[in-house]
């Protein structure tokens, strides 16, 4: 008997599951999200590279069957950075959940969309610290109870689409994990888009946030997403923010054209050399493929 | 302007931190990721002017943090990488120091030492982090440090530096300090054909045969870049032969013992002191980095005055050299350390003498050099117990 293939299974690593993830957890969804699309667009798949730093959804650097750095808490963007400098050719994706992101890791986030160095970075907002049982973190909503904010948090969340925008981002979206079709493009979006692009993926943790927060099942929160969802492409981010059980802001906020870090990097050094200024990896690489 | 060539061969008048960038240049490194932090500020200027003219890419980032992690990162893109900054920089880095260590990734950081703790003595010398350098990350590793004294070994000791950590695949470190970093002296640089240069061993199978941490015999597993198709998986987790996260005892005790045992295996390579007078030698001076200069003139007045008294320079600090001190405290009457810390490398000469020769401090906290009469003092007093 042979057994069944699945049809992810050439980009997944089957042989790590069982994943970690609990049962009616979003990090899953997103992750085949972003597999589809990465099938999709058409990229040589040997050259995509998923970065990530610790938590939940820093696992899918592992579950991926591409390269996959895991990097430490909070350091999947300058390590990528690193990755891309070093090899321009590479398609970087960073997968993020929103504590790793946007706190321990919040400082490398605004630099990387300043730069506008050609990254993509997902995050997958959960409200919470998953991995570690359920602390508040830096979108935890106001008045969500958490295991350290056991009187209901009193710290107000970022608004992850206005920061990613305010610091130079080219792109930003935000949908949920109940939009796999809407995610799917805006992955491909994204990925495409040349500069630092941002997709944020509104997601369930049943145990960690739902549970506590006395929200329901995982389905209860799907049902949220569809029915508080409002979609409005090129809303203000500013307009994004999100209040427990209120209305969600969805859509592609932001797609505008800024020079990339490589492109403003290349015009400057070529007015100081005579011959054009090329990093040497990328031309290596292109007499490589020549030859083959 | 034209590019210029990586190797700049001829007799030079460089501090000791431009002679550290150009030794990276020769050894191969085109990628420096740092931030601005005295006295090693110098290094990143050099690159940022110097890289782009050999295809390198330098990039000046938020913090220490992000720069080793780009640093790590663009290693894993196949390039030779390296970041340099001082005792507060060096502290933010000890996290990805060891996930480093741990995911065996070659690249040389460097920390002009300062007067610590904290912010302490930004423009001053000090040696204060020679246990940090050992012991700074969390866990059980073994690194390799190398402490220059000169502006040629800043040249010279940033090769042997990259050769290491690509030969046995892991960060290493040179522990300069804020004398060594800024001391301008006559460098040379020998043409590029003499210079020796180790690139890590690359596996070059098919890729369904490939384990990423499957070790050769040298316990060193070769390595593969990120976008070569083989689709490796990084993680600082323990893991096993496959780069698979464990939390088994078992392939816990495999891959830490592993870690130590590819350096533990291989001191005599790893190792390199200077010596001088040892031969008939009462009391040895055991130094390094700067310190290890002020010794040498107290052993020519104690020689001077007729005192049989050695000299020891430790161009290698870890892997401590052991077996070197323990051989000499059978035969001598005492080591004396002259360190710009409250006791460092001290306790390490005092471990390997272990009672059979009397260990005797010189320490300053740093900010000024030693005088080369409190050394002298010493060897006296060693002479009169």
């Amino acid at each position: 008997m042979t057994e069944a293939q699945h049809p992810l299974d050439h980009l997944l690593r089957a042989d790590r599951l069982p994943h970690i993830w609990c049962p009616g957890c979003g990090i899953g969804i997103a992750m085949r999200c972003l597999v589809l699309a990465l099938e999709e667009l058409g990229r040589p798949l040997d050259r995509v590279v998923v970065v990530s730093g610790i938590g939940c959804s820093a696992r899918v650097a592992g579950y991926v069957r591409l390269d996959g750095f895991h990097t430490t808490h909070g350091r999947a963007i300058p390590f990528a950075t690193g990755l891309k400098l070093a090899n321009p050719d590479l398609t970087v994706i960073v997968f993020s959940g929103d504590g790793d992101l946007a706190a321990i890791g919040g400082n490398h986030f605004i630099h990387a969309a300043r730069r506008n160095l050609d990254l993509t970075v997902i995050c997958v907002n959960n409200f919470i610290y998953g991995m570690t049982g359920g602390q508040f973190g830096p979108t935890t909503p106001l008045s969500a109870r958490s295991t350290t904010t056991p009187y209901g948090n009193f710290e107000p969340p970022f608004n992850l689409p206005a920061l990613a925008a305010a610091s130079g981002a080219v792109y930003v979206a935000r949908w949920t994990v109940f939009h796999v079709r809407r995610l799917i493009t805006a992955f491909q979006e994204a990925i495409a888009k040349k500069g630092f692009s941002f997709v944020e993926v509104l997601s369930p943790c049943p145990t960690g946030y739902l549970r506590r927060n006395k929200l329901g099942e995982a389905l209860e929160m799907m049902r949220y997403f569809k029915a508080q969802s409002e979609i409005r492409h090129g809303a203000n981010p500013a307009e994004a923010e999100i209040e427990m059980g209120g209305k969600l802001l969805l859509g592609k906020f932001v797609d505008i054209e800024r020079p990339t870090y490589h492109e403003r990097m290349r015009k400057q050094l070529a007015t100081f050399f005579i011959e054009p200024y090329a990093e040497k990896v990328s031309e290596e690489i292109e007499a490589k493929e020549v030859e083959s | 302007m034209k590019r210029g060539p990586a190797v700049l061969t001829g007799v030079h008048f460089f501090n000791g931190d431009v002679a550290c960038a150009e030794g990276a240049l020769a050894a191969g490194c085109r990628f420096f990721a740092g931030y601005p932090i005295t006295p090693a500020t110098e290094i990143a200027e050099r690159m940022a002017e110097r890289l782009p003219e050999v295809g390198g890419t330098f990039i000046q980032m938020e913090d220490e943090i992000a720069s080793l992690s780009a640093v790590l990162g663009a290693s894993w893109a196949g390039v030779k990488a390296m970041t340099a900054t001082s005792g507060p920089g060096f502290s933010l880095m000890m996290e990805n120091l060891g996930f480093g260590y741990m995911t065996e990734t070659p690249c040389v950081i460097v920390n002009v030492q300062r007067g610590g703790p904290s912010t302490g003595l930004p423009t001053l010398v000090g040696q204060g982090d020679m246990m940090q350098a050992r012991w700074g990350s969390h866990g059980d590793y073994e690194t390799i440090v190398l402490a220059p004294s000169s502006a040629q070994e800043m040249f010279d000791l940033t090769i042997a530096a990259f050769n290491l950590s690509e030969k046995y695949r892991l960060p290493v470190l040179l522990l300069s300090d804020a004398v060594i970093g800024h001391i301008t002296e006559r460098v040379i640089i020998p043409p590029e054909e003499e210079i020796p240069i180790v690139n890590r061993k690359k596996f070059a199978g098919p890729r369904d045969a490939y384990l990423p941490y499957l070790p050769d015999e040298d316990l060193v597993p070769p390595m593969v870049a990120a976008g070569e198709g083989y689709r490796v998986y990084i993680t600082g987790l323990t893991h096993d032969e496959r780069g698979y996260p464990s939390t088994s005892p078992e392939v816990q005790e495999r891959l830490v013992r592993r870690l130590a045992e590819k350096i533990r295996r291989n001191v005599r390579d790893i190792i390199r002191l200077e010596e001088r007078g040892i031969e008939d030698a009462e009391v040895v001076l055991v130094a390094y980095g700067i310190s290890a200069r002020v010794a040498y003139r107290a052993m020519e007045l104690a020689r001077a005055a007729g005192r049989r008294v050695g000299w020891l320079r430790l161009i290698t600090v870890w892997p401590f050299p052991e077996e070197r001190l323990r051989d000499l405290a059978t035969r001598v009457r005492a080591f004396i350390v002259p360190e710009l810390n409250l006791g460092q490398i001290v306790r390490e000469v005092e471990r390997c003498a272990n009672g059979r020769a009397r260990t005797i401090p010189v320490l300053r906290p740093g900010g000024a050099v030693h005088d080369p009469r409190e050394i002298l003092a010493s060897i006296e007093e060693a002479f009169h117990d």
